[in-house]
């Protein structure tokens, strides 16, 4: 009773807004179908809830209520705030590209002097007057998914990146999402990458909060198709407000020979649920995917991957690690598909989990669905404390208490995080786990 | 790796076209009217001499049954079942009132002693050589709805362990039954044990009194025969405190073309430090090489370890049933209590298995492991899907689970669906499925010993296989073996 009422008034709600925010879509005829499309989908199945299977665990309906409405484009006052965040943020040796409450901010963004062969665009360009091929991949994300379809109804901007054949960037790319709304809104965004052949790049997304931004809503997602003999390394830092949702997802497509190595890590939102598909299409492609969980007071974060092997010789290794103190609530889903044709294919996955409180909950779901026999597939999970005696040790060696466990920690979330290849990101990643630590007292 | 050539032959020849059990007894049989409605509870109620109670019991769960819709999260497919097409009741017509042994139909007798089973009390299961009489069972038969006999109970009953059929116990020990039925799993669980719990109509009640270890092995025989029947066994054991049983199950059917319906609920009870070892070697009849007929198995079985140091160990080879739906759980709600469940699960043809277990892991220092081995072959699937599950208040809670599976063929599908749930920062969870190679130093070891390299294979799957077989008593162990002597080499996880 209460999960249809809940359903049928968030469902209005956001019904109005979709209808309010109409004329600030961008986008006319065939994208306006594809939105329409998706709304209707969404507003179908509503906000996904513990009993759809996916969502056992993520139950949006009780965490997240309703969506938001859409962000107001930012202003003056806002760009500025965005701007010192981003400052805070700086790495070194990247290329920066910005969207300030969903919105591509041009003068935060460094687009000068772009390599030869890389073309950087916005979602808001390319939905307005981009060819048809590139718009239509856009829209290629499944509907069936509620929070894809709403992503699909609502995205307004983002940035679109095409890397032509045979270029290696060796400059990063960043990507970073600043939230700066004082009133509880939410902000819908999709970028895409497309690497050519024979082609190189390593991406970085983050999410961070200005000061003084409040409850809000991170909507986005990401188109990825990796050309044959391609490699991208791809670092994602979800630094949101603790007051903030993140809801994001990602398609990543790999050719023939690609290599795909990822690294995520989630320390901030309050809410925040990644789910990414990551599908062979050509054969002997490799995918590392490394995840890390730092979670404290009342947060929930979700990592949902799906590891879609259709074509026969590739590899994918998966690694997980969640930390999670006081109340936080830690989800992993992992689901490997080997699909009848996908002979000799080597797929691992491994996940654990640390609980460093009572009441913090770490829930795993290591899945396999093997259609083919000569294949090699594992996955293993572990969830636990720290280990006494190790702790012994360490107090014996006249560390304190939290030393000793802080020295554990990092090594425990070391492992995920040695995969970054870039030296500059790898200390980055180690520097945010560091905050955490610190952060405990 | 690829399964060797000799792991498929030895499936093959346990193909389902193999089936050793399709024979059909001709008997006259008593029926309930076909369908479903509160007149086939009340018919079998009567049927059952049960008293008003029990009748109430099921009418409340008919009811029940009725707001339910059947659940549809397994992997598994098979088209609708129609609930009014099937007989709820069967029972053999008996030719007059029964005394002892010798007055049993025949034709049962026969067909037991066809299936290996002894009815009369000198003998032992088949294919074992009778260690100077020391080892002896108790077998309960049941023949479609009823069972037709229950063997040793005057031994059974001189050690206070009362061993009989449910509908017996229901007129004879109601209070011990008052007591448990469906408080392992409510009348209300899902959809299957809400329909058994309305129509059961046989199946075995156990119950051991304090400090008894119980003299000898129990085992109930089930066997489908009457076409178009469904089973509703329910079986409930109870171990009071300080108590052993080791219980075990066997189950056949005859090879028809039209599907049968199998819908069990089996309840155990273990009390402070008691025991309940419950073994199973189902082998309904699987369904054609087309996958025409074959046995649908539902079936709800759930441990409570009620009481402190209390243990339950779930043996399962299941290599029968065109559909296999099943996950034998232990709920550990007494401290130190402890759950195991080990399982061989083979499908080939068109069958399809989508079993595993729950361990709920509710009192502090509480213990489980789950052992699962699946292998699919021809065009099945087969799933595991387990739940590990730990209380905020289950401090030391401590789970192992290893599932490994193998595929044979490229055209079946091996599943494994996990749940691993920790609400408490001192359980310790360890899953794994990695059985893709046997490690190679040991294969050197053995090879370097003069072994041929699938000889050295076979001695490694072998005793990576016994982990499950082990756990089987003797009797058992011996029919499990003929059933799955097969190497694991190629498996994946």
């Amino acid at each position: 009773m209460n999960l249809a009422l809940a359903k049928n008034e968030t469902g209005r709600a956001l019904s109005d807004s979709f209808a309010i925010a109409r004329d600030r879509l961008p986008g006319t005829g065939r994208v306006a179908e594809a939105r329409s499309a998706a709304f209707e989908a969404y507003d179908r199945a509503g906000l996904p809830h513990r009993r759809i299977e996916d969502w056992k665990y993520t139950d949006l309906r009780a965490l997240m209520r309703e969506v938001l409405p859409l962000a107001p484009t930012p202003d003056a006052a806002a760009l500025k705030r965005a701007a010192t965040a981003v400052k805070l943020q700086a790495i070194k040796g990247v290329r920066r590209l910005v969207l300030v409450d969903g919105v591509f901010a041009p003068k935060l963004s460094e687009l000068d002097g772009l390599e030869k062969g890389v073309a950087v665009g916005t979602l808001r360009g390319v939905l307005e007057s981009g060819e048809a091929a590139l718009q239509a991949q856009l829209f290629s994300l499944d509907s069936a998914n509620p929070m894809v379809a709403l992503n699909s109804a609502m995205m307004t901007d983002g940035v679109v990146i095409q890397i032509a054949n045979g270029i290696v960037l060796t400059q990063p790319l960043q990507i970073i999402h600043v939230a700066t709304g004082t009133t509880p809104t939410a902000m819908f965004t999709r970028s895409l990458l497309r690497l050519g052949k024979d082609a190189g790049v390593t991406l970085v997304e983050s999410y961070i909060a200005a000061d003084g931004a409040k409850t809000y809503q991170a909507h986005d997602s990401l188109v990825v198709a990796i050309g044959d003999n391609s490699r991208l390394d791809h670092v994602r830092l979800v630094e949101d407000g603790r007051e903030a949702f993140n809801i994001s997802s990602a398609v990543i497509t790999l050719g023939a020979h690609a290599h795909f190595n990822t690294f995520g890590m989630t320390s901030g939102a309050a809410v925040s649920r990644y789910q990414a598909t990551i599908a062979f299409a050509g054969e002997g492609s490799r995918v590392e995917t490394n995840g890390v969980n730092l979670l404290n007071g009342r947060q929930h974060a979700d990592t949902t991957l799906f590891m879609d092997h259709a074509v026969p010789h590739c590899a994918s290794r998966e690694v997980f690690r969640a930390v999670a103190d006081d109340r936080a609530h830690s989800v992993f889903q992992g689901r490997i598909i080997v699909r009848p044709q996908a002979q000799k294919t080597d797929a691992k996955m491994m996940t654990r989990a640390l609980l460093l409180s009572d009441e913090a909950e770490a829930d795993n779901k290591p899945e396999l669905e093997i259609f083919a026999d000569d294949v090699t597939c594992g996955h293993g999970a572990t969830t636990g404390a720290l280990d006494e005696s190790l702790l012994f040790y360490l107090r014996a060696r006249g560390l304190s208490e939290k030393e000793a466990q802080a020295l554990l920690i990092q090594a425990f979330v070391g492992e995920a995080i040695e995969s970054i290849v870039n030296d500059d990101l790898r200390e980055l990643a180690i520097a945010a786990a560091q905050r955490w630590l610190e952060a405990r007292g | 790796m690829p399964a060797l050539q000799e792991t498929v032959e030895r499936v093959r020849r346990i193909d389902v076209d193999q089936y050793r059990y399709g024979f059909e007894t001709l008997i006259e049989s008593d029926k309930a009217p076909k369908g479903l409605s509160e007149d086939t509870v009340r018919f079998i109620s009567a049927k059952k001499n049960e008293p008003a109670w029990m009748l109430e019991w099921r009418l409340e769960a008919y009811r029940r049954w009725l707001t339910m819709t059947e659940p549809t999260w397994a992997r598994v497919n098979y088209p609708r079942i129609d609930y009014q097409d099937l007989y709820y009741y069967s029972a053999p017509k008996p030719k007059k009132q029964i005394g002892s042994l010798d007055e049993i139909d025949p034709e049962i007798l026969k067909t037991y002693e066809k299936l290996g089973i002894p009815l009369r009390e000198v003998e032992v299961l088949e294919g074992v050589v009778k260690p100077e009489g020391e080892r002896r069972i108790a077998v309960d038969a049941v023949f479609d709805s009823v069972s037709v006999a229950t063997t040793f109970q005057k031994e059974l009953k001189a050690a206070g362990v009362i061993f009989m059929p449910i509908s017996e116990a229901i007129r004879e020990h109601p209070e011990l039954v008052k007591k448990y039925l469906g408080s392992v799993v409510p009348t209300s669980d899902n959809y299957f044990a809400t329909l058994n719990s309305a129509v059961f109509s046989d199946g075995s009640f156990v119950y051991v009194p304090p400090g008894v270890r119980c003299p000898m092995e129990l085992s109930t025989y089930f066997r489908i025969n009457e076409r178009n029947t469904g089973q509703f066994e329910r079986t409930l054991i109870i171990a009071d405190k300080g108590s052993y049983v080791s219980y075990l199950e066997g189950c056949t059917a005859p090879q028809r073309d039209e599907n049968q319906l199998h819908a069990a609920v089996v309840e155990l009870v273990t009390l402070d430090d008691a025991e309940i070892k419950y073994s199973t070697v189902q082998n309904w009849y699987p369904g054609n090489s087309e996958g025409k007929g074959g046995i649908y198995n539902f079936v709800t079985k759930r441990g409570d370890c009620r009481g402190n140091n209390s243990k339950i160990s779930w043996t399962q080879v299941e290599t029968g049933s065109a559909i296999t739906w099943k996950y034998p759980s232990c709920i550990l709600r007494g401290d130190n209590s402890r759950g195991e469940f080990y399982s061989i699960a083979i499908s080939n043809g068109h069958q399809q298995v989508d079993s595993g277990t729950k361990m709920i892991h509710l009192g502090k220092n509480t213990t489980s492991r789950i052992i699962s081995k699946g292998i699919a072959a021809g065009v099945s699937q087969n799933t595991y899907r387990g739940l590990v599950t730990a209380h905020r208040k289950a401090t030391g809670a401590r789970n192992f689970t290893a599932c490994d599976s193998l595929l044979i063929g490229d055209k079946c599908g091996a599943h494994t669906v996990p749940y691993i749930e920790a609400k408490n920062s001192s359980a310790l969870f360890e899953h794994e499925a990695t059985t893709s190679k046997i490690s190679e130093d040991v294969l050197f070891y053995c090879v370097q010993r003069g072994l041929s390299q699938e000889e050295a294979v076979g001695l490694v799957v072998n005793g990576f296989v016994k982990d499950v077989l082990q756990q089987l008593p003797m009797e058992f162990a011996v029919e499990a073996q003929k059933l799955i002597s097969i190497s694991l080499e190629g498996s994946v996880g």
